[in-house]
């Protein structure tokens, strides 16, 4: 089995036309910020003002002033990433930054953290958020089938422990109980 | 000197035995979060400020303290060591410190920057403690239109300073602003952007926002693009310095104690302009520039130091007017808010136990600090090691299991991957994190002063410029958004054909 340290080598689908939108791809970032703006003013839009309002400002005022910014940010970075500016990716010693994004170990991780989303309130910490570390561990590229449920299990009981111990609750699931 | 009674009031409050060992605990987490490669101060303070919902406020405080101290240590340890700054404050350490580490002195880079962050943070601390009541003192003097002006003006700066491009800032702004429209009109009662959604009513916490955006987020880019081999990691041996270490650090701990501090306390805070400006400073007068860009001790002392003085400065705003700062100070006013305080003038009035407590304990665990990690450097390292599929997953973990402790409420986890993935984009097309944080939480705040102060002058836009202080305030914010455009100007005259405008700044080739 690989290192720990090695991820899965997921070959990319569809590389080729990833390739040509590449160059572009920070405009969906000014396609999320107009979203956002719209999303933001029909909020504003739909606010009754019949209410009992206190003083002249009533509550759309403020959303409304943040679509203008939402919308006007959004069109000063289209016309920047259209003659050429780029954000730059945030450099960090684990990135390699000329790697394509892994779509795959992302699922997977989205898909380890919505298990316990789901499971947290019925089976409890203990089990759920060991399947959490577990299952993000995997998709991360560990396969040490012993040692990783082993310390995934003992950080859901550690930290399970240590919440109560400073009073906070988390859901037992089937040891309720017994502790 | 009430001050200094009030302090000593404050030393009686932490110094109980129950206290000292929550300012223990806080130390020793904040630090190992804190070292974890990719986890700044902000990200671990957020991480671990459900582990205090159980605790009494003040000793929630005491261990809060800690961990903020901590959080910064272990970022500078990872700076060193494997040159992977956590947060753009520690950016300045790590240029000269990792090339220490590199050449062999690892052990020294790791000394100065524990021992010019305990001295630092201590004098930062006994100038809070001096101007603390001072800025209380201003600050009831302060009318609605004031706070507004010095809200926009953080805003304002949040998004400039330093800041790889300014657009991509308020991008991120314009989002934190959205989210904290979400839930209840505080003045009329109306829901806003909230879907009937009985959770999103109450607005999202700002602590789930922040462990989104930083950790959740921060673990699905790295995860995106794993390197396939693990960086190389500095070793340790025991932390010292030798003589010669000592005469080249004391002048750079002592130029970044009073350089940070005021920097930290002006409400266009933030550590990376001081941090920066210090390392500058610290080249210029250094007696051998040429070591600058090889590991220059120099070069670690002085911005470790201002980063800590400034992280102590922070609190004046925070403290005495309410007001975050930084993407920390915006956490711990949400653990205010947690126990139904606000800060401000009145607090000192009302809580004075709380707030000297906390002000003792910031002394406290600095010295703890320095006791813990002179010696324990080497383990710390070792932290290091970790596999990065552990670590990757441990912070997806400790994410999961601390927001779930702040509702108790599995909708929260879903927002909080919603907001992973915000962090996800903003990561990867470069948009900066902390104007989002300050966004999200000066949003609601600002709008609620902005209202008050127009409903002063019934609905008169003159009403928000009343006093002296709002109209200097709203002169700055000109300037600091004029700043780019004259640039731009006098740069248009030189003949140039320059990259993209919005290349990233290094800072370490000025």
């Amino acid at each position: 089995m690989s290192d720990a340290g090695a991820p899965p080598a997921a070959p990319a689908p569809g590389r080729s036309s990833h390739r040509t939108l590449r160059g572009r791809a920070e405009l969906g970032v000014c396609a999320f910020l107009y979203l956002l703006a719209a999303v933001v003013l029909y909020d504003a839009a739909s606010l009754g003002s019949d209410f009992t309002q206190r003083g002249p400002v009533g509550p759309a005022a403020v959303p409304t002033a943040v679509g203008i910014l939402l919308i006007a940010v959004a069109t000063l970075l289209t016309v920047d990433v259209l003659r050429g500016g780029r954000g730059a990716p945030e450099d960090s010693e684990d990135v390699d930054p000329d790697a394509p994004s892994d779509w795959r170990t992302l699922a997977l991780l989205a898909g380890a953290f919505l298990t316990n989303v789901v499971l947290l309130d019925v089976a409890g910490w203990i089990i759920s958020g060991a399947l959490l570390f577990w299952g993000a561990a995997f998709a991360l590229g560990s396969r040490h089938w012993i040692r990783d449920p082993l310390i995934a299990f003992a950080m859901s009981t550690g930290s399970y422990l240590l919440f109560s111990a400073l009073g906070i609750w988390l859901p037992a699931g089937p040891f309720a109980s017994g502790v | 000197m009430d001050a200094l009674v009030d302090l000593l009031g404050g030393f009686a409050t932490a110094l109980t035995p129950v206290n000292l060992l929550y300012a223990l605990i806080g130390v020793a987490l904040g630090t190992a979060i804190g070292v974890l490669p990719g986890i700044g101060p902000a990200m671990a303070v957020a991480l671990l400020l459900p582990i205090t919902y159980g605790l009494d406020p003040v000793g929630a405080f005491i261990m809060f303290a800690g961990i903020y101290y901590g959080g910064m240590y272990g970022g500078s340890t990872t700076s060193i060591l494997i040159n992977t700054p956590g947060e753009s404050s520690s950016v300045m350490t790590a240029v000269e410190g990792n090339k220490m580490a590199k050449r062999g002195r690892a052990a020294q880079a790791l000394a100065t920057a524990a021992i010019g962050s305990f001295i630092a943070g201590s004098i930062g601390t006994a100038l809070l403690v001096l101007f603390a009541p001072v800025m209380v003192a201003l600050a009831l003097t302060f009318g609605a239109d004031d706070y507004f002006a010095v809200m926009l003006l953080a805003f304002v700066a949040a998004c400039s300073v330093l800041g790889s491009s300014a657009i991509r800032g308020f991008a991120s702004l314009g989002i934190g602003l959205s989210i904290g429209l979400v839930g209840l009109d505080p003045t009329t009662g109306q829901n806003r952007l909230s879907y009937g959604i009985p959770q999103l009513a109450d607005g999202i916490d700002v602590v789930i926002v922040a462990v989104g955006v930083f950790a959740v987020g921060e673990a699905l880019w790295v995860a995106s693009r794993l390197r396939r081999t693990p960086a190389a990691v500095v070793g340790v041996g025991r932390v010292w310095m030798g003589r010669a270490d000592w005469r080249r650090s004391w002048k750079p701990w002592l130029r970044g104690s009073f350089l940070g501090f005021p920097f930290g306390a002006l409400p266009a805070g933030g550590s990376e302009l001081p941090t920066f400006l210090s390392y500058i400073l610290e080249r210029r007068l250094s007696k051998h520039p040429e070591e600058f860009g090889h590991g220059a001790i120099e070069g670690v002392a002085g911005p470790e130091a201002t980063n800590n003085s400034s992280a102590a400065g922070v609190m004046v705003p925070l403290l005495a007017l309410g007001l975050p700062t930084t993407a920390v100070s915006a956490v711990m006013l949400s653990a205010f808010q947690q126990y139904g305080l606000q800060p401000g003038p009145l607090l000192f009035e009302r809580e004075p136990e709380l707030v000297w407590g906390l002000i003792a304990s910031l002394f406290i665990g600095n010295a703890m600090l320095l006791v813990l990690n002179l010696p324990l450097a080497p383990l710390w390292a070792k932290l290091l090691h970790i596999p990065r599929p552990y670590l990757y997953a441990g912070i997806l973990f400790f994410a999961s299991v601390g927001m779930y402790a702040v509702n108790a409420s599995a909708l929260d986890l879903l927002l909080l991957l919603l907001l992973g993935a915000l962090g996800f984009m903003m990561r990867r097309f470069g948009l900066p994190v902390i104007p989002l944080i300050v966004g999200s939480i000066l949003g609601p705040m600002a709008e609620l002063q902005l209202r008050r102060a127009l409903q002063l002058s019934d609905g008169a836009l003159t009403g928000l410029v009343t006093s002296p202080l709002s109209i200097g305030v709203y002169a700055v914010i000109a300037l600091i958004l004029l700043w780019p455009a004259g640039r731009a100007l006098l740069r248009a005259r030189r003949p140039r054909s320059g990259g993209g405008p919005e290349r990233r700044t290094e800072p370490a080739d000025s």
